[in-house]
């Protein structure tokens, strides 16, 4: 009746216990996130029990000033330390992949420390830093992040380069000695043959660092003045107050920008393109 | 062929070294304009290496490459005015067909209406029209490969340079595509020089060939007198298979000389060979040119006496090994002496090959223009 047909080896979606594992997983992933959500559209004080369906958190969450400009600061930073990191990490991974030179090696390692080094520590050292150096903090708006963004650009360029160079190694170098061999400038095959290829690193990367960029806390904590204040150390600062369906829906529009992005950005490339990347 | 006797491409001196490796040792070689010139030789002989160095990838350590009069040591890649064929063809994998084609013709300004032009005429040449919307992905490597060679031919270059064109591909195309090659070059009449590492390849579609060996030029010559004439041991080896022998040079006039060769019998030529007498030389002897006989008939020793003296050009032995290959059937044959001598037989009828059988006692023969005597 049930079952017709004899399940195949590899037919998982058909046995039972592997149905209910594959659940057991997405429920673990995803429960803490849907209770963030829908408790978002509660209609009460407190987080503890649903009481009704309201808007009215979203409307108050738009209309705090303060959240909104931690949004903005968080969108800023994190557009302009993706950008900076897309250069020098595509230009360091470039780098790394054709050229030899002394002490390739102690470079290479080094590079890859801001992604090993614990957040805190480097959250300290750039405390220190910016204070040593006297980096001003009285600047207006945008300025007045650069000390932020600076930091996020040293833990976010490894992670592009790391994906641009993987990209690389499957790079052709006829092809390149080809576009020069047909009359192109040096610049001419990076631009007509490496770049098309290292595309999806890029996007890759970019994404990472985007998201890195976004939801970092621990070393944005300690380089954020009282007037850059971003949307992470915003709902830190809420939340030592109380937990309230405020904080639900500023998360809510934070979780859907990212999908958002993310979607557009895969579907701009093709999965394919970054799944190869890796 | 529109062969003119004027040296396009003048290679003078040309080493290169990769630190302590010498890959082009002192190379001086002159490719004619309009000759489909190969390099043969085995890998890591330095061929690709000296034709990286015509196409501007490598500079030479030392010595001149001249291209068309020009000399090339401070001319890079992108100027030169030839187009090399890469060994993986390396067409861009994210530009369609007519974007590959046209990309040098881009790269250098032409009008827009005229990349058109030339590229559907190079599709065609290249018997590729109809494919112009096609993605790399979606062709068989025979047909990227003529993407490639369209792409080069469309820059209408002095010279085009072949890395290994064939060596990609099955038999049967690789068969085919040598046809289209020689058939291609004869149609634009522009300079061709391949690279290649196989024998056979070389021979059928190159005017002249340059065997490399350890960075030096071994021989340069048309293919018939490469294999009918090798200049020395590495040649008759490595074109072709062949049985060499050591040997002694007892008589060496200008219309005949002969050879005591221990391990095979004494062998007479029937042209001189100007080596100094009682040198020690090496008789190289093509398996397809030793007849087989049977035997005890005395027919090996009556037909090598037709252009030998007696006693000269024959020899007996015991087959140890045969292999049918459909055409021919290929023999090991050991010696009196021991030593083990290839002979090929073409089965000219259905049952030539019951003929012989191992470990029958043969006798065989060769013509008195059959053997080459090797001073090196």
């Amino acid at each position: 009746m049930f079952n017709r047909t004899a399940i195949a080896p590899l037919e998982y979606t058909r046995k039972l216990w592997m149905r209910s594992w594959v659940g057991l997983t997405m429920l673990f992933l995803y429960a803490p996130l849907l209770v963030l959500m829908i408790f978002s559209f509660n209609d009460s004080r407190r987080n503890i029990e649903w009481k009704g369906f309201t808007l009215k958190y979203y409307e108050k969450a738009l209309n705090n000033d303060s959240l909104v400009e931690a949004m903005v600061n968080s969108l800023t930073i994190a557009f302009l330390a993706t950008i900076v990191s897309l250069v020098i990490g595509a230009l360091a991974a470039v780098m790394l992949w054709r050229f030899r030179f002394p002490f390739k090696g102690l470079v290479e390692g080094t590079m890859s420390l801001p992604i090993i080094v614990p957040e805190i520590c480097l959250g300290v050292a750039f405390l220190i830093f910016f204070a040593k150096i006297d980096w001003p903090t009285d600047l207006p708006w945008p300025l007045n992040l650069s000390a932020i963004t600076i930091a996020h650009i040293t833990f976010c360029f490894p992670f592009v380069a790391m994906v641009v160079r993987a990209r690389l190694a499957s790079f052709n170098m006829e092809e390149e000695e080809a576009a020069k061999d047909l009359g192109a400038t040096d610049w001419q095959a990076f631009r007509d043959v490496l770049l098309p290829h290292i595309k999806p690193g890029l996007i890759a990367g970019a994404l990472l660092a985007f998201t890195l960029s976004l939801d970092d806390f621990v070393i944005t904590f300690f380089t954020s003045g009282p007037d850059t204040i971003t949307f992470p150390v915003k709902v830190y600062s809420m939340v030592r107050f109380s937990v309230t369906p405020e904080v639900n829906a500023a998360s809510t529009i934070l979780i859907l920008l990212t999908v958002i992005l993310t979607f557009i950005a895969l579907k701009l490339q093709g999965v394919k393109g970054i799944a190869q990347s890796h | 062929m529109t062969e003119t006797k004027t040296p396009i491409i003048q290679i003078r001196n040309v080493s290169k070294r990769f630190g302590k490796v010498t890959a082009v040792d002192n190379i001086t070689l002159d490719i004619l304009a309009g000759e489909f010139f190969v390099l043969l030789g085995p890998s890591g002989c330095g061929k690709t290496t000296l034709l990286r160095m015509i196409a501007g990838f490598e500079m030479p350590t030392e010595g001149q490459i001249i291209i068309d009069g020009q000399d090339m040591s401070m001319v890079p890649p992108n100027k030169r005015p030839v187009n090399m064929v890469f060994q993986s063809y390396a067409v861009f994998p994210h530009m369609n067909v007519t974007d590959n084609v046209g990309y040098g013709l881009r790269i250098a300004g032409v009008a827009k209406g005229e990349i058109r032009d030339r590229v559907t005429e190079a599709l065609e040449l290249v018997k590729l029209g109809g494919f112009e919307d096609r993605m790399p992905d979606q062709m068989s490597g025979g047909q990227r490969q003529r993407v490639a060679l369209a792409r080069s031919l469309v820059m209408r270059p002095k010279v085009l340079l072949l890395d290994e064109p064939l060596s990609a591909l099955d038999a049967k195309l690789r068969a085919q595509m040598q046809f289209e090659l020689s058939d291609l070059q004869d149609k634009v009449g522009i300079t061709f020089v391949t690279v290649t590492h196989d024998q056979d390849e070389a021979l059928s579609m190159a005017s002249r060939v340059a065997v490399i060996n350890k960075g030096e030029v071994a021989q340069l010559a048309p293919p018939s007198d490469l294999y009918e004439y090798p200049a020395n041991r590495f040649v008759a080896d490595f074109v072709g298979s062949v049985n060499i022998f050591e040997g002694r040079l007892t008589l060496d006039e200008p219309d005949k000389a002969a050879v005591d060769c221990p391990g095979l019998g004494k062998v007479y030529l029937n042209h001189g060979v100007t080596g100094p007498h009682g040198a020690d030389v090496w008789v190289a002897l093509r398996p397809e040119k030793i007849y087989l006989h049977v035997p005890g008939e005395g027919k090996a020793v009556t037909a090598a006496s037709q252009d030998a003296p007696d006693g000269h050009n024959f020899a007996r032995g015991t087959i140890k090994g045969m292999s049918y290959l459909g055409d021919i059937t290929l023999f090991e044959i050991q010696l009196e002496g021991g030593q083990i001598i290839r002979v090929s037989r073409p089965n000219l009828s259905r049952h030539d090959q019951e003929d012989f059988t191992w470990d029958d006692k043969v006798s065989m023969h060769w013509r008195a223009d059959s053997p080459v005597v090797l001073l090196s």
